[in-house]
Order: C-alpha cells, then sequence, then structure tokens
C-alpha cells in the first residue's frame, strides 16, 4: 500500500466512521445480544441466565406464539398481494394523459402520509359498530355489517382494508417506474398490432419487474412487522386474540411479562424467516425479472 | 372507442380518489360536530347549531328526545312512556305522532333547562364549532408539552441524520479507499434486519445508560448515519462530476473542504429529501416512544393521541378527531410545500430494487 493508498484509506473510514459505529453499536451489537439471549431466560433486572434452547422449544408449544404466526402471516398473504395489484392499478390509471392529473395524483398519495396513529384512529371511528360511516353505508344498501373490531373474523379483513388506505408509497414507486418504460417500445409493440393486453403483458410487466419484486419484498418485510394499528385499535391482541400479531407478542413478551429472552428467540425466528423468505424471492425470481443495461 | 376508454379512466379515478378522500372529510366532518351529534343515526356529515323560542328568547337549544306518541313529562324533565311510571307526581301530557313529532331540546348554555317543542319551531343552521380543537388541546393537559418533545425530536433527528449521513455518504462514494464497496454492500444488508429483532437489546443497552424515559434513545441513533440515508445520498453524490472535486484539489483544497464547499451545495435536492424522509419517521415513529418513554408527561404528539382513546367506551370522538387533524395538517403542510421533494424521495426508495 503506497502512501497515498493509506492516506485516502484512513481519510475514508474517518468520513464513514459514524455509520461504522452506528452499524456496531446499533445494529450488529443488538443483533449478537439478541442471538444471546434467545438462549437465556433474562427478566433485564438480574444477569441473563443461559438456558440453553429452552425458549425455542417453548415456542413450539406456545398456542399464542402460533396463534400471532398465523394471523401475521393471514394479513400478509392478503394484504401483501391486494396492495401490489390495486397499487399498480391506481398507478396506471396516473400515468393515463387526463385532466387534473396533479389533483389526483395527490389525492390517491395523501393517505399515505397521515401519521399511522392517526389513520388509526379515524378507521376506530369509521369502523365504530353503532356510529361508525362503515356500516351505516353498508346498512343502506341492505347489509347487515358485523361488529369489524369486535368480531374475530373480521379484526384482520378490516386491519387490510385499512392499510390498502395507505399504500400511496407504493402506487408512486410504481408510477415512477411506469414513467421510465421508454415509449418507442409502446410505439413499436402498437406497429407490431399488440393490444391493450399484449403491451401490459410483454412490455409494461418485463420492463416494471424490478420494482414488482422490490415492492413485493418490502410489503413482505412490512406486514410481517405489523404493529402499531393493531397495537392502537384493539386491546390486547383484539377480540379471541384475533389481533394478535406476531411483533404484538414480541413487544408483550419484552416490556409486559420482562421476558426477554423468550422474546428475543421469537424475534429471531421472525429475522431468520425474512432473510429465508428474501432468499426464496430473489431465487424464484431470477431469470424473471429483466434489468435494463445489465 | 377512445372516448369509451377515456371514460372508464376518469370514473375509476373519481370514484377512487372520492373513496380514499372519505375517511379525511369524515374526521373534519367530526371534528367541527358537538359530541351529542357524532352520535346521531343516521349521521350528518355537517355540523349543526339548534336554535328555538323559549320564553321569548332566542336560544341555542340541544335535542335530547324525540317523542312520537302520547307521553308524560314529569317536572325534573324526565319523558315517560306511561302515567304511572310517575309514582304520583305530577306531569304533563304531550300528544304527538309520527307525522308531528315533539322535541324535548335543552338549553345550550344551560342543560338542566329544557322544553318541548314542535318540530317545526326548531330551526337548525350550520355551524362548525371551531373551538373542538382549542378544547381537545386544553383537554389533553400535556399537549404543549408532547408537541415541544415532538419539534425537538424532529430538529435533532434531521440535524443528526443530515449530518452523519452526508459524512458517510461522502466517504462511500468520492473517496477511493480499499474494501470501500464490499463495506458499503455489508451496510446496505443491514437495512434488512427488522427493528423488533435489535428492540430487546437497544432497550437494556439504553436502560444500562440510565437513558429510559428520556428522549435520547430517540435521537442518538440518527446522529449514527443509517443504512438507507447513506443509500440515498451515495446514489446521489456519485452523480455530481468528478472534475468539481479535481479542480478544488487542485486549488489546494482538502476533502472537507471538497465536501462542505462543492458536494454539499451540489447535492441540496437529495439532502431535502433526507431531512424530509427523517422528519417523516420521527413525527410518526409510535413504536420507539413507547418502548422508551415512561412518563405520561414526557409522551410524543403520536403516543399522547392515545389521551381521547377510552378503552370502556365513552370515547370523546369529536376531540380525538381534532387532535388527529391536529397531528396530520403540519405533515400536510409539509406536503404543499415539498411536494417535490416527497415524491422524488419516494420514489428513490424502489431504485434499490
Amino acid at each position: 500500500m503506497t502512501g497515498m493508498e493509506r492516506r485516502r484509506l484512513v481519510l475514508g473510514l474517518l468520513f464513514v466512521s459514524p455509520c461504522l459505529i452506528g452499524l456496531a453499536v446499533f445494529t450488529l451489537y443488538p443483533l449478537a445480544a439478541s442471538f444471546y439471549y434467545s438462549f437465556c431466560d433474562y427478566d433485564i433486572l438480574s444477569e441473563p441466565l443461559w438456558v440453553g434452547t429452552a425458549n425455542y422449544a417453548e415456542m413450539l408449544g406456545d398456542d399464542l406464539f402460533w396463534k400471532s404466526l398465523y394471523n401475521t402471516c393471514f394479513f400478509a398473504a392478503l394484504f401483501v398481494p391486494l396492495s401490489l395489484v390495486l397499487s399498480l392499478l391506481v398507478a396506471m390509471l396516473l400515468n393515463q394523459a387526463v385532466k387534473f392529473r396533479f389533483l389526483f395524483r395527490a389525492l390517491f398519495y395523501l393517505p399515505a402520509l397521515v401519521p399511522i396513529v392517526a389513520g388509526a384512529m379515524i378507521w376506530l371511528w369509521i369502523y365504530n359498530g353503532e356510529y361508525g360511516l362503515l356500516n351505516y353505508a353498508l346498512s343502506r344498501i341492505g347489509i347487515r355489517a358485523p361488529q369489524w373490531l369486535a368480531d374475530p373474523a373480521w379484526t384482520k379483513p378490516a386491519l387490510v382494508f385499512m392499510a390498502l388506505w395507505g399504500v400511496g408509497n407504493t402506487i408512486i414507486i410504481y408510477l415512477a417506474a411506469l414513467q421510465d418504460v421508454p415509449v418507442q417500445l409502446y410505439e413499436s409493440a402498437e406497429i407490431d398490432g399488440a393490444g391493450f393486453w399484449a403491451k401490459f403483458r410483454h412490455v409494461t410487466i418485463p420492463m416494471i419487474s424490478p420494482v414488482i419484486y422490490f415492492n413485493l419484498i418490502m410489503g413482505i418485510i412490512g406486514a410481517m412487522q405489523i404493529f402499531t394499528r393493531p397495537y392502537i385499535m384493539m386491546e390486547r391482541g383484539g377480540p379471541d386474540n384475533s389481533a394478535l400479531f406476531y411483533t404484538i407478542y414480541i413487544f408483550q413478551n419484552a416490556f409486559r411479562y420482562s421476558r426477554m429472552g423468550y422474546a428475543s428467540a421469537m424475534a429471531w425466528t421472525l429475522f431468520v424467516a425474512i432473510v429465508f423468505l428474501t432468499w426464496l424471492g430473489s431465487k424464484s425470481a431470477s431469470g424473471k425479472i429483466h434489468y435494463e443495461g445489465r | 372507442m377512445r372516448i369509451l376508454w377515456k371514460t372508464v379512466v376518469y370514473l375509476l379515478l373519481i370514484v377512487g380518489s372520492v373513496l380514499m378522500s372519505l375517511p379525511f372529510a369524515w374526521m373534519l366532518s367530526t371534528a367541527l360536530k358537538p359530541i351529542e351529534q357524532t352520535m346521531s343515526m343516521p349521521p350528518n356529515w355537517l355540523p349543526y347549531r339548534y336554535y328555538a323560542e323559549i320564553d321569548g328568547k332566542r336560544e341555542a337549544v340541544v335535542p335530547v328526545e324525540k317523542i312520537i306518541s302520547t307521553a308524560y313529562v314529569a317536572d325534573d324533565g324526565t319523558v315517560l312512556r306511561r302515567r304511572i311510571d310517575a309514582g304520583g307526581a305530577s306531569v304533563r301530557v304531550v300528544r304527538a305522532s309520527e307525522n308531528a313529532p315533539l322535541f324535548k331540546v335543552a338549553l345550550e348554555r344551560d342543560r338542566s333547562k329544557w322544553a318541548v317543542l314542535a318540530a317545526s319551531d326548531v330551526s337548525r343552521r350550520v355551524e362548525p364549532r371551531w373551538e373542538n380543537f382549542a378544547n381537545a388541546v386544553k383537554e389533553m393537559r400535556y399537549f404543549p408539552r408532547y408537541l415541544w418533545n415532538t419539534l425537538l425530536l424532529c430538529v435533532l433527528t434531521v440535524v443528526g441524520s443530515v449530518v452523519s449521513s452526508s459524512l458517510a455518504a461522502y466517504g462511500f462514494s468520492r473517496i477511493e479507499w480499499k474494501g470501500r464497496d464490499k463495506l458499503f454492500a455489508v451496510v446496505l444488508a443491514t437495512m434488512m434486519v427488522p427493528f423488533p429483532v435489535v428492540m430487546v437489546p437497544l432497550y437494556c443497552l439504553f436502560r444500562w445508560l440510565g437513558m429510559i424515559g428520556t428522549l435520547q434513545p430517540l435521537w442518538v441513533g440518527s446522529f449514527f448515519a443509517q443504512a438507507f440515508n447513506v443509500f440515498l445520498l451515495r446514489q446521489f453524490f456519485m452523480g455530481i462530476p468528478k472534475d468539481l472535486s479535481d479542480a478544488a484539489r487542485i486549488d489546494g483544497c482538502g476533502e472537507f473542504t471538497i465536501f462542505l464547499k462543492v458536494i454539499l451545495p451540489a447535492a441540496k435536492p437529495a439532502l431535502v429529501v433526507v431531512a424530509l424522509l427523517q422528519f417523516l419517521f420521527t413525527w410518526n415513529d409510535f413504536l420507539g416512544p413507547l418502548i422508551y418513554l415512561t412518563d405520561q408527561s414526557d409522551y410524543t404528539l403520536a403516543l399522547g393521541l392515545q389521551f381521547f382513546q377510552s378503552q370502556n367506551g365513552g370515547t370523546e370522538w369529536h376531540y380525538l378527531m381534532a387532535a388527529s387533524i391536529l397531528v396530520i395538517a403540519p405533515i400536510m403542510l409539509l406536503f404543499v410545500i415539498a411536494q417535490r421533494s416527497f415524491i422524488q424521495g419516494i420514489s428513490m426508495t424502489g431504485m434499490k430494487g
């Protein structure tokens, strides 16, 4: 290494040092610590006590663990595909040459800006069984609506529905991708006699496939961590624990029951699951995703 | 065909945007009503105030009960279906029907005073209760404190993340050094780590540092360059022509001077994006404050909003909606001012794909 190279190395490290310290203190250390805690009985007041795989073994027999996992997967399985399809649809609509396009874009995007807490309050009111707007509207068209947040069968669909209200970010990401598709591709497809569907299937989808993939992965990661809305809207996991989601159960174990070890075991299981899902996603997507210029 | 297509597009857009806006309208409508009108069925979209002539004076009144059959009104104002329910006390007989209902109304200034009137004697006017906002703030005792905490956190985290991540992004893009790109790949990979995984050890760490119950755990981290912000700025820095740096170098500038005088001014739009996204995150964050803040008098706005939410019914919906609007409004204002940066920032998050 020449003196010049060494000087640049030192300078470079100096510039990135806040990032590296942050990485070590706020990500790598906690990651390692929670891995260690996951093999311990730890109530934060006394020292962690090594218990081997007991926490993981307990998870297998814990009904609430399975329930929270089921609820979370149920939510993700409903929300992620719906949000991907709906926001692509909206993005395509917003990409048309229409009047007041700016206004439409703002209206579709604004709900995404609403702080989740405030959004949860609005929907709490809309879903209200007695005076809620939704049930009144449904009763007007002759539907006897359920007590959304008090009915175990409807808590998760209700959460999916209100989460769909806030998919503005996904719409914007799609929109940016759609605008990047070269117009010539559509023109030459038209010359070849392609109709709407053929253009969508053979030009749009391949050209924006990296973004679809990105939204899919981010959607899954986000859905697996759903916390704030159900935590605010329903007390203690909702009726019959139907809204006890994975992160809520981690939170309860850690900060209600002071079971840091068990919470860490659950957290690491989630981490491994997310890494695995992402790996699986990238594997099954390889070859199906079209990367421009690569 | 073209026209049909256009019509369908417009129809979908209009229906969609009305649906997206309805919750806002409902929130605003509720926030401007008095409590009893929030609980009327069927619901009204507009907030009203009712007036009636009582003892020769025009008074603001609150409808309490609708009477559609013969009823007996006791001296204390209780409306009874049957005379015997009064238990021998003197009652007044009122006769009403489905077609000519009567209303028992109370005076708005003194709810213990009441009268029974024909519907035609009661008039109403649209009158938003703007005072709900002030009352909600007053009732939520610590509102000024919550607002101060939230703003303080926003300023600290915005400054912290802009300063630290622009430094890091410079080191990762404008200086060539051995192992740089490999290290950056590691930094990028940590974006995948979900917060719940690091939540417990972070809590233990801050507890060990004696920071639980203070605002510190909520801003300290922002001074250590989060991966996503570094990624965003690095992307932008790489697009700035190398000649600019080289020219400055020939003039004898050191790296830090180049960073300060050349790169930062050129990267202003990207810095604004980072600042905006960080502001949004801090303003909205719920889980962080929930974990680290212990004293109700020291919450942030997002956490304090739960104040009006009562678990056993009796939620003051008009105040809850008014307070929610107060939490949403600054974000909306920011969007109106800086929507270009917003959209740009969100679009850039998709570039990772």
